[in-house]
C-alpha cells in the first residue's frame, strides 16, 4: 500500500490537514486513492460504484480527522474507512439474486466420499500466477462468487480483517462469517480448477 | 472420519485451530485418501490465489488514483 514514508512524515501530514493546508489534502488524496479505489472496486465489482465510494470515504475521513488517533497508522485508518463506506454502498444497492451456493460446493456419496475425483492442477500455482491472464482470471472468478459470499472472502483472505471485525462489519455472527467463508473459499476453487486443471493446459 | 467431515473441517485445519484429537483423525484419513489430500492442496491454493491477485503486492493495484476522482475530491470537500 502506498504510505507516507516515515512515521515523522505521516505525523507532519496529519498536522498539516489539520491545520487545513490543501496542498496536503491533494497528497493524501493521490497517496492512498488508488488503494481505497481498488479495495472498493474488490467488494462493490463495479468501477463506478467504486469511484463514489472513495470520494465519500475520503470527505468522511477528513470531516473526521479529529477523531484519529496518532496510534493507528493513517492507510488502516483511511482502509477502514472505504470498506464501510463500500459495504455501506452494498446495502444500498438493489441486490441482483444470488446463484445458490450449493452449486458450487464439493457433493458427496452416500457413503460420504466425495463425489468427484479432483485431478491435480497441472501447473504448480505459484508458477501460474506469475502469468497475468492467470491473476486476472482469478480476479473474475472471485467476482462472479454470490455477492454475500465474495463479500467475506474479500474482507478475510483480501484485507486481512480477522474474523471478528469481518462478522461485525457485516452484521453476521461469527460463526456465520466462518460458514460462509469456508464456502466462499471451496466454491473458488470449483470455479478456478476448469482453468488450473490439466483439462485447460 | 469420512471425506465429507474432512471437507468440513478444512477451514479449522488449515489455520491449525482443529483440537489435537480431531486433528489426528483428519490426517490419519488424509494420510490414505488421495482425493482429500488433492482437495486440500487445491483450498490452500485458492487461499493463495487470492492474496497474489489481488493482494498488497499486486501489480494490479492502480497505482494512481485517476487525475478527474482526484479533482472530484477534492472539489467536493470545498462544498
Amino acid at each position: 500500500m502506498g504510505s507516507a514514508t516515515s512515521v515523522d512524515d505521516e505525523a507532519t501530514l496529519i498536522a498539516q490537514l489539520r491545520a487545513g493546508d490543501e496542498a496536503a489534502y491533494e497528497q493524501v488524496v493521490r497517496l492512498y486513492g488508488g488503494r481505497l479505489l481498488a479495495v472498493a472496486r474488490r467488494i462493490l465489482g463495479s468501477d463506478e460504484d467504486a469511484r463514489d465510494v472513495v470520494q465519500d470515504a475520503f470527505l468522511n475521513a477528513f470531516r473526521s480527522l479529529g477523531r484519529f488517533e496518532g496510534n493507528a497508522k493513517l492507510s488502516t485508518w483511511l482502509h477502514r474507512i472505504a470498506v464501510n463506506a463500500a459495504l455501506m454502498k452494498l446495502r444500498t444497492r438493489k441486490r441482483k439474486p444470488e446463484q445458490p451456493i450449493d452449486t458450487f460446493l464439493p457433493s458427496f456419496l452416500d457413503d460420504g466420499h466425495h463425489e468427484e475425483r479432483f485431478q491435480s492442477w497441472e501447473e504448480p500455482v505459484d508458477k501460474a500466477l506469475e502469468r497475468a491472464e492467470i491473476r486476472e482470471l482469478v480476479r473474475q472468478q472471485i467476482d462472479a462468487l454470490p455477492e454475500s459470499y465474495r463479500t467475506v472472502l474479500v474482507l478475510r483472505d483480501i484485507e486481512g480483517l480477522d474474523t471478528e471485525e469481518t462478522a461485525n462489519m457485516l452484521g453476521l455472527s461469527v460463526n456465520a462469517t466462518k460458514i460462509r467463508l469456508h464456502r466462499a473459499r471451496q466454491a473458488l476453487r470449483t470455479l478456478l480448477a476448469p482453468h488450473l486443471g490439466r483439462a485447460s493446459s | 472420519m469420512k471425506c465429507r467431515e474432512l471437507a468440513e473441517f478444512l477451514m479449522e485445519y488449515v489455520s491449525g485451530d482443529l483440537p489435537a484429537e480431531r486433528r489426528e483423525h483428519f490426517e490419519f484419513h488424509l494420510s490414505k485418501c488421495r482425493n482429500c489430500h488433492e482437495y486440500l492442496v487445491q483450498y490452500e491454493m485458492t487461499i493463495k490465489s487470492c492474496k497474489v491477485a489481488c493482494g498488497e503486492m499486486s501489480d494490479e493495484l492502480p497505482a494512481n488514483i485517476p487525475e478527474d476522482l482526484v479533482k472530484a475530491v477534492l472539489a467536493a470537500r470545498k462544498v
